[in-house]
């Protein structure tokens, strides 16, 4: 650490503390949030002491959301289960698809391969709401508005260009020279790719796998619109919790927790990995 | 030994669509004799890493053929060649430590683990790396993964051994000592070796034979010796030599008995006609103008010679290298004392026609060296 003044270290912790309170508080709060019934919620003043409740939490896992008007059936286990089956298939898809693209496209040049690799990256540019109707329309001919495979198609549209355009990246910073000299020392090209280059471009890979399942995860417009109750994810799913008798935020709070606590552990696990495949590369003298 | 280890047969290379790309190898053809060690020698973008590439399967031949121990191959993938190769940035796979780099091929080739050690150890120990076996690459210098990637390749049984600039990062004094060791390995063991490099020393130090390459072209192909004494063109005199080969355009004239070769600034060298062999003689009064080629050592300095004058003058601690302004140009030459001379004195310069050579001014082939028709 450099040489620091007393003065200027209070000032950086005090702009530190702002900053993680600013951007902790939405989440902290939705914590608190979901141990607390709708009344304790809306009082005015809120007020950071209360009586925590699990109420919220067994309701989304029974299923059986009571309110002022009647007992109401949430999916939202169901929706829970979607996402994660939806993303980790997603994703499972899109490396398998995306992964020797990314090698193809960083190592051959072949005609088109730009135009190609440019194509695939305009799926992202252009709004879902754009093709939204198209797709509906298509996925209502061919039988596929409402089944896992149809939204796992469509989300390929988040996923592919993402792990195919970093992943490239990560492709095309390892020297050729080091593939070539493992196959000039007998091996295939696929041996080639699955031995040297998958395993050196691990870290880039596991960082667009990550990205692509939390976008997968957040993804909310294709599940509205193309996928019913059944196959809803929970983004979708959280809209039932605005009921005829006002918006549970009690659940809906234990809700984004539970939806959450996916991607957050995941995001942990793979960080620690991520970080650890990165220095490894940057260790050089 | 006569049976070829290597045929290269009409080769081209283009980078881009053929016969619109860049031309990086031109019609190549040369034939390797097994056991012979050949340096392939040029400045950078010659098309002599080209050429090694397409040997080893990296590049596709555009056009010809390359056949290994007369097996063609130039359309085979890379495994099925029989090449061993130690790559310019040395490629060592990160993952692994020095000695599993060097161990690897021989574990894919199901050699026992025993053998695998022993040859390890070997290499090692001819290559000066025992001690940093154990580490790896990434925490190593450069002239350590070199001598790493050089002893993958050596480590191989191979028809062939490519070495692209191998020695490229080491010290000098460490490069003396290796350069005597590998081709005594190399020798020892009868392998076949090409190796790409831009440094002379280093092609005369290793090399049986010399490819000068440049342009895509190969200019001479021929023992490290006969490319000194006997340079092809006006490109391999002037490029293989420490100091360079002066050179100067002179018209050719006859007075009485005597050729002259006038140079810029109203000099002239002049011989008498007997100085020459008939040969060279008449190939000489066939033309008007021509280039003339001095090695540096050939340069005397005589009390009746041409006037030049001192521009520099370096000991370089076991010979001096002095320049001089002459015929509109410079000069170089070296003697092996220390020479005092003042820059800007005068001295006179006398060249014997058994030293010089004589190229064709259009064309730059060489006409002529000493008293032999090139």
């Amino acid at each position: 650490m450099e040489h620091t003044s007393l003065l200027e270290r209070i000032l950086r912790g005090v702009a530190l503390t702002l900053v993680v309170i600013f951007f902790m508080f939405p989440i902290v709060w939705i914590f608190m949030m979901s141990f607390q019934t709708n009344e304790t919620i809306l009082r005015i003043p809120p007020q950071l002491v209360f009586k925590p409740t699990l109420a919220n939490y067994t309701a989304l896992i029974t299923g059986k959301l009571t309110t002022a008007a009647g007992t109401l059936d949430i999916a939202f286990m169901r929706n829970l289960w979607n996402s994660v089956f939806l993303s980790v298939t997603s994703v499972a898809v899109a490396l398998l698809l995306g992964v020797p693209a990314a090698y193809a496209f960083a190592r051959h040049k072949f005609r088109g391969s730009e135009d190609i690799a440019f194509t695939l990256l305009s799926f992202r540019f252009a709004p879902a709401l754009l093709v939204l109707l198209p797709l509906t329309l298509y996925f209502q001919k061919l039988g596929l508005s409402n089944t896992y495979i149809g939204l796992i198609w469509v989300y390929q549209l988040i996923c592919l260009p993402l792990i195919l355009w970093i992943v490239r990246g990560y492709f095309e910073d390892i020297p050729a020279d080091i593939e070539y000299a493992y196959r000039i020392a007998g091996h295939s090209w696929f041996a080639t790719f699955r031995k040297i280059a998958l395993p050196l471009a691990g870290p880039g890979i596991a960082a667009a796998g990550l990205l692509a399942f939390i976008f997968a995860w957040n993804n909310f417009v294709f599940a509205l619109v193309l996928a019913s109750a059944d196959k809803q994810p929970v983004t979708v799913g959280a809209l039932a919790f605005i009921t005829s008798s006002g918006i549970q935020y009690g659940q809906i709070s234990a809700a984004i927790v539970l939806s959450i606590t996916p991607t957050l552990a995941l995001a942990l696990y793979a960080q620690r990995y991520l970080v650890e495949g990165l220095s490894l590369g940057a260790v050089k003298g | 030994m006569s049976q070829s280890a290597l045929t290269i047969s009409g080769v081209d290379k283009f980078y881009g669509p053929i016969d619109r790309g860049v031309h990086a190898v031109q019609n190549l053809t040369m034939e390797i004799g097994r056991g012979e060690i050949v340096a392939l020698l040029g400045s950078s973008g010659c098309g002599k890493t080209s050429t090694l590439r397409m040997i080893a399967g990296f590049e596709e031949v555009s056009r010809g053929t390359i056949s290994v121990t007369g097996r063609k191959v130039h359309t085979l993938p890379p495994v099925k060649r029989n090449v061993a190769m130690a790559f310019e940035g040395y490629s060592l796979y990160p993952p692994l430590t020095v000695r599993e780099n060097m161990a690897f091929a021989l574990k894919a080739a199901k050699l026992p683990r025993s053998e695998v050690d022993a040859k390890v150890a070997s290499i090692a120990k001819l290559l000066e790396i025992e001690d940093i076996l154990e580490r790896y690459p990434s925490s190593i210098s450069g002239g350590q993964q070199q001598r790493a990637s050089l002893g993958r390749a050596l480590i191989r049984e191979a028809d062939l051994h490519l070495l692209d600039e191998p020695m490229g990062q080491l010290e000098p004094q460490l490069r003396a000592v290796l350069r005597g060791r590998i081709k005594h390995f190399i020798k020892e063991r009868g392998l076949t070796a090409i190796l790409v490099t831009h440094d002379q020393t280093e092609a005369n130090a290793l090399a049986d034979r010399i490819a000068v390459m440049e342009g895509g072209v190969l200019q001479q192909f021929d023992t490290s010796d006969m490319i000194k004494q006997r340079p092809a063109n006006l490109f391999t005199g002037t490029f293989v030599g420490e100091p360079p080969m002066n050179v100067f355009e002179a018209y050719v004239g006859t007075a009485a008995d005597k050729i002259n070769l006038r140079l810029p600034d109203g000099l002239s060298l002049d011989y008498d006609k007997d100085a020459f062999s008939g040969l060279v003689r008449d190939e000489l009064l066939k033309r008007e103008r021509v280039v003339i080629g001095i090695r540096p050592y050939a340069v005397r300095r005589s009390k009746d010679g041409v006037p030049a004058t001192v521009s520099a003058n370096q000991w370089l601690g076991d010979q001096t290298h002095i320049a001089a302004d002459f015929a509109g140009g410079s000069l170089v030459l070296v003697e092996h004392d220390r020479t005092r001379l003042e820059l800007g004195a005068p001295i006179n310069i006398s060249i014997d026609p058994k030293n010089l050579h004589v190229f064709d001014q259009s064309s730059g082939m060489a006409i002529s060296h000493g008293m032999e028709l090139a």
